[in-house]
């Protein structure tokens, strides 16, 4: 009659006899499970380190405003609302009416509307000249301004902004309302102007 | 040969501001130099020396800094004339940033990656940490460096390396690669960009293509052996190699996988490259080759006629250094120089090639070859194909004049 500890260690015995005969099939079913090297082991399938993310804890910081107009919240403004926030939180930095100061300048549509910022240095990048989406003005502002608050803007707040600032531009008529359907419809002068790099390395400086 | 090694105005300058030691007038009998050289015993065999220390630095006399330029302090420049080898002392990194140095607590900071992926993830610094891990010794250029000297602004001889490229440094980076974060939260493979966002007060955004970051796109948390420095992103940073620093986006809080870039405002109306043709070049993140030599350089002086090393760096965000080539009248014949090991791709590469002055002026250049094939172009080829008021990568040829008396001038393009 056999002990308990003998049944045991026979019992082991045969899984081990059973698991080295099954071991080809479970090798190529699966990564290999048994005293796999540690490099093997953390290739190609995840590792279980990290938690996931909530929903919430996505929306908290998921603030980025897409060219198609994703992300952009709810809420609307208008550019003569815009130009009483301009001037109290804007203008000490940008000028007034957009003209530049310690900041850069964001109004003017006419010069550069030949696009020869290459070629001719006095030419300064406004949003009216060179920016090629109104989303961007929405994602930035609301992102990074005013400079010494940033993010503290609320929807309508940047809304008006960008309103104002379009419409100094000449972009956007002076009574348009900026929201989430109406910001991604504007087309920016500059829209077609930008390509993608073509550099390639090799014999050829572009 | 004698190695040289005597740069004296370099070392007067070093013991100070330039306009501090042109204040300080010398004992007599005594050069300015000696007058500001800190105080060491005079034989160092007769005393015993100072003991263990829980972090070192520098010798006294040795000083190099970065420098800043304009009020705003916005960026700094590495001192390049100042280093040998490849590693950039990570005190001496170059430094651009769009809202100071934020302050981070490493426990409370995360990483979050969603969007086009399976599982949105968050992790911790600890969790970072525990990934397989990986080091790498790569360059990082800011695609603004060069500009002062592309666009000829202002005094144009009286230029250091370190004024004129020091927005470019080396270091080792220690990370998790990006590939890793992203199999583990299940990319999409239909996702094609990602934005990469800065817990910064600019909230730094950048859009990059997947193909880098399945590449070798690092998410890093370590620098030359000790974690970030604060204005190089502690605790955490993008770092993609070879890439324009901008994209490599510090203080790393947010991934977010997408099928379209995001069109964020540094990528469209800051970093684009207005052409001749009348369109702008986006997204053009890849650095070219170039070169530039770091010694002899302003403000150094050749004591006298004979051999000395022109030494430099080159690298390319595209691959390997393949050849400098050094010419020492003013591009008219070359030489290649001999290239330090290691030579490593999308990284500073140091070259050395000795020169014999034999007095008289002397205008030396240097001209780099990456591993496609590219060549660092001189000036009017670059200028030709990009115009006068492009807006970054400049990459062109530097030349030094060197005078008949030993002093050294930045030469611009060489002619």
């Amino acid at each position: 009659m056999k002990t308990k500890v003998q049944r045991d260690v026979q019992s082991k015995v045969r899984t081990i006899v059973l698991a080295m005969v099954l071991m080809p099939s479970i090798v190529l079913a699966q990564k290999p499970t048994v005293a796999p090297r540690a490099a093997d082991a953390m290739v190609g399938k995840p590792l279980g380190i990290g938690r996931a993310a909530t929903a919430d804890e996505i929306k908290k910081i998921d603030i980025d405003v897409m060219a198609d107009g994703r992300g952009l919240p709810d809420g609307k403004g208008t550019s003569a609302e815009g130009a009483r926030i301009y001037a109290a939180k804007c203008a000490s930095c940008h000028g007034a009416n957009g003209q530049g100061g310690s900041a850069d300048r964001l109004v003017d549509r006419e010069s550069g509307k030949n696009w020869d910022f290459a070629t001719n240095p006095k030419l300064v990048k406004t949003v009216g000249n060179y920016w090629p989406y109104a989303t961007t003005l929405y994602d930035y502002t609301q992102r990074a301004m005013p400079f010494m608050q940033p993010g503290t803007l609320r929807p309508d707040e940047t809304y008006s902004l960008v309103a104002y600032i379009l419409a100094l531009n000449k972009i956007v008529p002076d009574d348009a309302v900026m929201d989430r359907a109406s910001l991604p419809k504007v087309t920016m002068p500059s829209h077609d102007k930008f390509v993608i790099d073509n550099r390639k390395g090799g014999k050829v400086v572009k | 040969m004698d190695r040289p090694k005597s740069i004296s105005r370099r070392r007067i300058l070093q013991a100070g501001t330039a306009g501090i030691v042109g204040a300080v007038l010398p004992a007599a009998g005594q050069s300015a130099d000696q007058a500001a050289r800190p105080k060491v015993p005079a034989d160092p065999t007769k005393v015993q020396g100072p003991l263990a220390t829980d972090v070192g630095g520098r010798s006294p006399f040795e000083r190099p800094k970065r420098v800043s330029l304009g009020e705003r302090r916005t960026s700094s420049l590495t001192p390049l004339q100042d280093l040998d080898g490849i590693i950039t002392p990570s005190d001496l990194h170059f430094e651009r940033h769009h809202g100071g140095v934020p302050a981070i607590d490493p426990k409370q900071h995360t990483l979050l990656i969603h969007g086009m992926v399976d599982r949105p993830l968050l992790f911790t610094m600890d969790d970072l940490r525990r990934f397989p891990g990986q080091s790498f010794i790569r360059a990082m250029e800011c695609s603004g460096n060069g500009g002062r000297v592309y666009r000829r602004e202002g005094n144009q001889t009286d230029l250091t390396p370190q004024q004129i490229d020091g927005l470019t440094s080396t270091s080792e980076w220690t990370g998790v690669p990006l590939s890793t974060l992203l199999r583990e939260a299940g990319a999409s493979p239909k996702a094609q960009w990602f934005l990469a966002e800065g817990a910064d007060a600019a909230v730094m955004t950048r859009s990059i293509p997947m193909a880098k970051a399945w590449d070798d796109a690092l998410i890093a948390y370590g620098q030359n052996g000790e974690p970030l420095r604060p204005e190089q992103g502690y605790p955490v940073r993008l770092f993609l190699p070879g890439v324009e620093g901008n994209a490599s986006v510090k203080w790393l809080r947010r991934i977010e996988l997408a099928d379209q870039p995001f069109m964020t405002r540094e990528e469209t109306s800051k970093y684009t490259d207005p052409l001749p043709d009348g369109t702008a070049r986006i997204f053009s993140l890849d650095m070219d080759a170039k070169s530039l030599i770091t010694e002899p350089s302003f403000p150094d002086k050749l004591t006298g006629p004979g051999w000395w090393e022109i030494r430099g760096i080159a690298w390319s965000g595209r691959g390997k250094i393949t050849r400098v080539d050094v010419s020492s009248n003013g591009g008219r014949t070359w030489q290649a120089a001999k290239l330090d090991e290691p030579v490593l791709p999308k990284c500073h590469t140091r070259f050395r090639l000795p020169w014999e002055w034999k007095g008289g002026e002397a205008v030396i250049m240097s001209r780099a070859t990456d591993d496609t094939g590219y060549v660092q172009p001189t000036f009017d080829v670059l200028l030709a194909a990009r115009g006068p008021s492009t807006a970054y990568h400049f990459n062109h040829i530097r030349a030094w004049k060197v005078m008949a008396d030993g002093i050294v001038k930045f030469a611009g393009a060489g002619a």
